[in-house]
């Protein structure tokens, strides 16, 4: 399964790769990151069939994450549709409102927790 | 005649209710002594006799003081006494002149007696325009009550007013102080919260790790446990890192939230602002991540410290810098090609060594020139509703002018750039 993970701050990258170490040695899951939304655009032009599942920070400078989901909505809604998980600060309920509303799939909020991460992920890798 | 002499005497007193006992004692005995008189003495003599009285009578009430009111009654009297008088000595003196004349001298006191009642009827006159004058003053003393009465409570009830007025406008000083504050802590609380999250993640995996290191070691496979250790390693480097940015962002909150003395210490300026726009740039970027600025900075290096309060020059230069990304990122939605926000920052020491002098200068959307001179006045604000509390300048104002004895000086062209310049005495 391929996911993206979008967020402005750099050190998620080790974060991911090491709380997912073994999922990515079995080569279950394949990570790719971008550093703000308009990378994240660029990356799922070339790589988007192949991106099944899309984790993203809201609060991001430039293109907030709820403006990206916009743009995945819109942009790239041949089916299957990316799945859209959204990561947002705690209790920021304006934010969780205009994801769903967008048509985020779930949410998750900060500090991650990776065992529920996992668990939510569980249901799109058995796929 | 004395009958009626008596009578009008009578009447004169029931205008002077004091003396009116007395005087109907006096007429009364007055009446049983002409009785008596009258038959004792030749008719001639008792016009006299009569004539007499009244004028010893006359002159004992122009006496009392009491009477002075009606002096004018009392002088009327006069001619009647005299005319009684001259007819009765002329009776006696010279009774056929008398007889002759009878007619003039009867006319003579008719007139007396008519005088004696056109001055009564006067005098009764003026007496109630006195009385009705009286009474108008009377209503009119107590309109005049009733008004200041009036008045006064409505005194008393403006200066609740302006005092209710004075407590609200040191809450709203204190909430916009509390909101400055507020508003900053919720930025770095916010800004702390990615640090932290990293330091406890970060421990989590290193703990996990340790754990598949102790598994690859049992398993006799040193390089992946090697390779293990080195992510450990960096995982700590990160934990450093990123605690260290919290630490940083806290002790800059701390500063700022420090209870305001009046204390003035030697203070950086450079350094002041420094951190104050640091704190600005995270508090705005917590609120809103899409806000990006540039940030120059041209710090003197031979500013000398200053004696200031610290905390209230932090809030001004705090409040100069938001004023300056509230107003690039106003120009930044306008969506001008190619505007690149920069806010400046210049610290200088000009010759002469007067004062220290620091310069905000933003390249958003300008002053205009209509609302120059109200900037610094206390509620006033170009922000929408509930967006700025336009108290920010004013403080700023009697801050620097008022406590430190500085100046703030204003550059704008509208649309272009703005530029405030803080002059800081400096003593040598």
């Amino acid at each position: 399964m391929k996911i993206l993970v979008v967020d402005d701050e750099a050190d998620v990258q080790p974060l991911f790769l090491q709380r997912f170490r073994k999922e990515i040695k079995n080569h279950e899951i394949e990570f790719n990151f971008a550093q703000s939304g308009e990378e994240a655009l660029d990356f799922l032009k070339e790589k988007h069939s192949e991106v099944v599942l899309i984790l993203s920070d809201i609060n991001m400078p430039g293109m907030s994450g709820i403006e990206l989901l916009g743009h995945i909505r819109e942009d790239f809604d041949t089916p299957p549709p990316p799945v859209v998980m959204m990561i947002t600060a705690y209790g920021d309920e304006e934010n969780h409102r205009q994801a769903m509303e967008k048509g985020a799939n779930d949410f998750l909020t900060k500090p991650l927790d990776f065992i529920l991460l996992k668990e939510k992920l569980k249901p799109y890798s058995d796929q | 005649m004395l009958l009626r002499r008596i009578i009008k005497v009578i009447k004169f007193t029931t205008l002077q209710a004091k003396w009116s006992s007395i005087l109907n004692i006096c007429s009364i005995v007055l009446w049983v002594i002409f009785a008596v008189a009258s038959n004792l003495l030749p008719e001639v003599y008792d016009t006299l006799f009569a004539g007499l009285c009244l004028g010893g009578m006359l002159y004992y009430f122009k006496k009392e003081a009491d009477f002075k009111m009606v002096n004018s009654y009392i002088v009327a009297h006069y001619p009647l006494v005299a005319v009684s008088v001259v007819t009765s000595l002329a009776e006696i003196v010279a009774p056929d002149f008398v007889e002759t004349y009878d007619d003039y001298f009867e006319i003579a006191i008719l007139l007396a007696f008519a005088w004696i009642f056109a001055r009564w009827v006067s005098t009764k006159k003026q007496e109630e325009e006195f009385r009705a004058v009286n009474e108008q003053n009377l209503v009119l003393d107590k309109l005049v009550a009733e008004r200041t009465a009036a008045l006064t409570k409505q005194k008393d009830e403006l200066q609740e007013a302006v005092k209710l007025l004075q407590t609200t406008q040191q809450q709203l000083i204190q909430s916009e102080k509390l909101a400055s504050l507020g508003e900053l802590t919720a930025g770095i609380a916010h800004e702390i919260q990615n640090p932290l999250n990293f330091v406890n993640n970060f421990s989590e995996v290193s703990m996990e790790l340790i754990e598949e290191m102790g598994e690859e070691l049992a398993k006799g496979d040193t390089e992946e446990a090697m390779a293990i250790a080195n992510d450990i390693k960096q995982n700590l480097e990160k934990i450093r890192h990123h605690g260290k940015r919290a630490d940083g962002i806290v002790k800059g909150m701390l500063q700022h939230s420090r209870a305001s003395s009046d204390v003035q210490e030697l203070t950086d300026i450079n350094n002041l602002a420094d951190e104050y726009l640091r704190l600005a740039y995270h508090g705005l970027r917590a609120k809103d991540k899409s806000f990006n600025a540039e940030l120059i900075t041209s710090f003197n290096p031979t500013l000398p410290k200053v004696n200031v309060v610290p905390q209230d020059v932090g809030r001004v230069l705090l409040n100069m810098f938001n004023n300056a990304f509230y107003a690039v990122q106003q120009k930044q939605k306008l969506g001008i090609e190619g505007f690149k926000p920069t806010v400046e920052v210049k610290t200088s020491y000009p010759a002469g060594g007067k004062e220290v002098v620091v310069i905000v200068k933003d390249n958003g959307t300008g002053i205009p020139e209509e609302i120059k001179d109200k900037i610094l006045q206390p509620f006033f604000t170009t922000k929408p509703t509930g967006e700025g509390t336009g108290l920010g300048l004013s403080l700023s104002y009697d801050i620097i002018v008022k406590a430190h004895g500085g100046k703030i000086d204003i550059n704008s062209k509208e649309g272009e750039y703005t530029e405030f310049i803080i002059s800081i005495p400096a003593k040598n």
